[in-house]
């Protein structure tokens, strides 16, 4: 049980997917200027990464691997995440038209996220079972979306701010996300 | 090489059949966004926006080809409802608020000749025919339809003058 | 003792600022009545609420207290000539208010007579009727003197619905330089607590609670001298400090109840009136005197010679001014023009406005007193925060409402503000909080009006709209009923015809 604990905690923390990795940098940029939509854009990123990794260890564990097809995987794996990132986008048009807008481009670029693929992709070079794939993936995601909120919700303090002219709106949101990624390092100190 | 071809095919397929069929489930009648903006303009139609009528702008606004600052009788009110609901971050500083302005008849020039009153979208303009017309202050919203009506031009836009009811105090300057 | 004492600080309820009160020496100097000036000028809204509308015609000749404007609308009052004399114009004058614009007023070319219309006493006001004494102070056009000049008869009429139980005097006086109310209490005790008793009947409330602030002493021996018979009225010292006069302050501090943040004092059972409002009250109801002088503090280091003056309504504070004794070197180094207090007063662009109803000061400030200084950027010192007598976030709600974001500041609750400006006199950074707050007030009233607009302009475009589809349908119809007689007429002239034939 406490392997398992652990392995949410180092994939959310330790090994964060975006500040770590730097993995999935796009929305992390993109949608980070309201509380609200990084919210959305996190429990839709955390829906698909979770599905996508779950289906593509089964893809890769009952087709591709029994049938010797390793070099589909790539394009196996971004078929499955682009048909449930359709999914999503279709699901989440229907239930908050708001939310929708506000994602905008950002939801079906979902598929290209490389958070997605590379947590999938990482899951079969580890020889993760199908449970552990699902906790590394739902892991990931954690990470991602508590990145995206934090980010958030300093940027909407930044935006309070009166920032120099020559540092308003991306440059400082670089500063702001570079210093966060170096208070992420300190948990790579953790010792669990 | 078969197999390949087999599995990616049965696969593509499968996930197609299943999106379909989602669709088909989650289909959004319309989009239900413009409805519910549609409901918040003014309902006037006066065309200030530049397009035709409010539903026009409310689909515009929608899919983001007009900027929730474009409706002129709305003001920053409607501005910011509009930009909450989208979820859009709003920069109210550029919608120049030069305070708002109605159509005033200039009594001498009027000769009654009614045209201004047929196209009022709030019928603000009261008068009947070889009568000197006159506007509602209350009821006018400031389209100025009416000015390209007028064979006289006795119709012009005044600024409504502020009062000690409307005064607000300015905003202090930036420190 | 180091951990208690921060932790007695974090417990105290230290709200508020301890400004230098420059209450002396003008507190101290006696009265100065002030004759009539040549001519009076008087704004038809003194008070809050709709403008009177004037009953007098250009012209007209009226005796001092009678009915030149009446009251229009619920919350309104009506304006009575300070003097006997001509009403010469109804024009627009320089109202006193920062935004510099003019207001209507009528304007009244004094006699010199000052011959009083005949006055409706009465010798027993504890056996009129609570509505009787309501409609007497309406009548009266008494308005809240402490200076938001809110109608003092609908307060009252409203306490006896809303079954008030405490009636809170306010003599707190916690803006600095003003004296007004504290010399009043000082010489006219005796009245201003006949007239507590008066409005305590005509509210029903059973106590009346009345604060005054502990640094003016003489005030506080006077109104417990005054009050000594009567156990209903108590004199309650309370420390002096800015806004103790603000009525959730004063409440809080008396009562020890908080009023709710969407709600009013009456809610909770209390209702507030000045101090001058009572002796106005008890003019009113006593001697059927309506509100036609007020007690006004002349101060400021510009001011030659400070005092309290009594003023007709309508003098221009000019006019004050000079019979005051002038400024000092004819104005030199003079940097502000505040009516009120200094705190929430209006600062007015010159001194030909006129004294109105709520004018509690006429504050002439030099550039030392007004000192000031460009701001600077926010150090987030939470100076603000402390002093903050509504418990509110002034460097966060400043920070949105620079950005435009009002709804953010709503829910921090600029609601709430009371626009005090403690924040503005503590912030080191000397950041204009407070104007901010006022701007972002009005510009939410200014959305609300927008708001109720658009609906309007809905409602007149729907209404257009079907009285287009109804001409249309009934036009549609008139042709249908033209064609349908048409027709019967021809097939009736029809079938008359071969008959002719036949026969």
């Amino acid at each position: 049980m406490s392997e398992f604990l652990l392995l949410l905690l180092s994939t959310a923390l330790v090994n964060n997917v975006v500040l770590i990795k730097f993995l999935g940098l796009c929305p992390v940029m993109g949608v980070s200027k309201s509380m609200d939509s990084a919210f959305g854009m996190g429990l839709a990123t955390t829906f698909v990464i979770t599905l996508a990794a779950g289906a593509s260890w089964m893809l890769d564990n009952w087709l591709l691997q029994p049938l010797g097809l390793g070099y589909l995987r790539i394009l196996t794996f971004i078929l499955v995440i682009a048909a449930v990132v359709q999914f999503t986008e279709m699901f989440i048009k229907k239930s908050s038209p708001g939310l929708y807008q506000s994602l905008g481009i950002y939801l079906p670029l979902i598929t290209t996220n490389c958070a997605v693929l590379g947590v999938a992709l990482l899951n079969v070079e580890q020889k993760f079972s199908l449970f552990k794939s699902l906790l590394y993936g739902f892991g990931s995601a954690l990470g991602f979306t508590l990145v995206l909120l934090i980010f958030a919700g300093l940027r909407e303090r930044v935006a309070l701010a009166r920032v120099p002219t020559a540092f308003a709106g991306a440059p400082i949101a670089f500063v702001t996300i570079s210093l966060l990624a170096l208070a992420f390092m300190g948990f790579s100190g953790l010792n669990v | 090489m078969i197999a390949a071809i087999l599995s990616l095919t049965i696969l593509g397929a499968a996930l197609g059949i299943i999106l379909g069929v989602a669709n088909k489930f989650l289909q959004v009648e319309g989009n239900p966004l413009v409805d519910e903006l549609i409901a918040m303009m003014p309902g006037s139609n006066c065309g200030q926006c530049g397009f035709p009528g409010c539903s026009g702008a409310a689909g515009a606004i929608a899919d983001g080809s007009a900027a929730p600052t474009c409706c002129p009788p709305g003001g920053k009110a409607l501005a910011t409802a509009i930009a909450a609901k989208l979820g859009l971050t709003l920069d109210l500083s550029d919608m120049a608020d030069d305070g708002p302005k109605i159509a005033v008849v200039a009594e001498e020039l009027c000769i009654g000749c009614c045209r201004c009153s047929k196209v009022c979208p709030t019928d603000a303009i009261l008068g009947a025919a070889k009568q000197i017309h006159n506007v509602f202050r209350e009821a006018c919203t400031g389209c100025s339809s009416c000015v390209e009506k007028c064979p006289t031009e006795a119709l012009s836009m005044k600024p409504v003058p502020v009062t000690l009811q409307h005064w607000v105090m300015p905003k202090p300057a930036l420190a | 003792m180091g951990f208690m004492k921060l932790f007695k600080h974090v417990l105290a309820d230290d709200w508020g600022v301890h400004p230098d009160d420059h209450k002396r020496p003008a507190a101290d100097q006696p009265v100065r009545v002030m004759p009539v000036p040549a001519k009076l000028y008087l704004p038809l809204q003194q008070h809050l609420g709709g403008a009177a509308r004037p009953s007098v015609l250009v012209g007209q000749k009226v005796r001092k207290g009678e009915l030149i404007a009446e009251a229009q609308g619920m919350v309104s009052a009506p304006i009575h000539a300070p003097t006997s004399g001509t009403i010469v114009a109804v024009t627009e004058i320089t109202a006193p208010h920062p935004s510099g614009l003019t207001l209507p007023a009528i304007i009244l070319e004094a006699d010199g007579a000052d011959e009083w219309i005949s006055l409706q006493a009465c010798t027993d006001p504890f056996a009129l009727p609570a509505a009787e004494i309501g409609q007497r102070v309406a009548a009266a056009g008494v308005v809240g003197l402490g200076g938001a000049a809110f109608p003092s008869a609908v307060k009252l009429i409203g306490a006896s619905r809303a079954k008030v139980t405490t009636l809170v005097m306010n003599g707190g006086e916690c803006e600095p330089y003003l004296s007004c109310d504290d010399r009043l209490m000082r010489d006219a005790a005796e009245g201003i607590v006949d007239g507590i008793r008066i409005m305590l009947h005509a509210t029903g409330a059973l106590v009346a609670l009345v604060g005054i602030e502990d640094n003016k002493p003489e005030a506080i021996a006077a109104m417990q001298a005054a009050a000594a018979l009567y156990p209903t009225v108590q004199i309650r010292p309370v420390p002096a400090r800015y806004p103790m006069g603000s009525e959730k302050q004063l409440i809080q501090v008396l009562t020890g109840i908080e009023v709710p943040a969407d709600g009013r004092p009456a809610d909770i059972g209390v209702i507030v009136h000045n101090v001058g409002t009572a002796l106005a009250v008890r003019a009113a109801v006593r001697e059927g005197k309506p509100l036609i002088s007020r007690l006004v503090t002349v101060n400021g280091h510009c001011a030659a010679n400070p005092g309290n003056i009594e003023v007709r309504i309508g003098t221009l504070a000019e006019e004050v001014i000079a019979f005051a004794g002038g400024l000092k070197g004819d104005g030199i180094g003079l940097a502000r023009r505040v009516m009120g207090g200094p705190m929430m007063g209006m600062q007015i662009p010159h001194w030909r406005v006129p004294v109105v109803k709520g004018t509690s000061g006429i504050l002439a400030f030099d550039t030392a007193e007004v000192a000031e200084q460009e701001p600077n950027p926010c150090i987030r010192c939470s100076s603000c925060v402390k002093a903050c007598p509504m418990g509110l976030l002034p460097l966060e709600m400043s920070a949105r409402i620079r950005n435009e974001a009002l709804t953010d500041a709503i829910e921090l609750g600029l609601k709430d503000c009371i626009a005090c400006g403690c924040c503005a006199y503590v912030c080191p950074s000397k950041i204009p909080l407070v104007q901010y707050f006022v701007h972002a007030k009005g510009e939410l009233a200014a959305q609300d009006r927008a708001k109720l607009r658009t609906d309007a302009t809905k409602k007149l475009a729907q209404q257009r709209q079907e009285r287009l589809e109804r001409e249309a349908r009934e036009k549609a119809e008139a042709n249908a009923k033209r064609k349908a007689e048409r027709e019967a007429a021809a097939a009736a002239k029809a079938a008359a015809a071969p008959q002719e034939v036949t026969s």
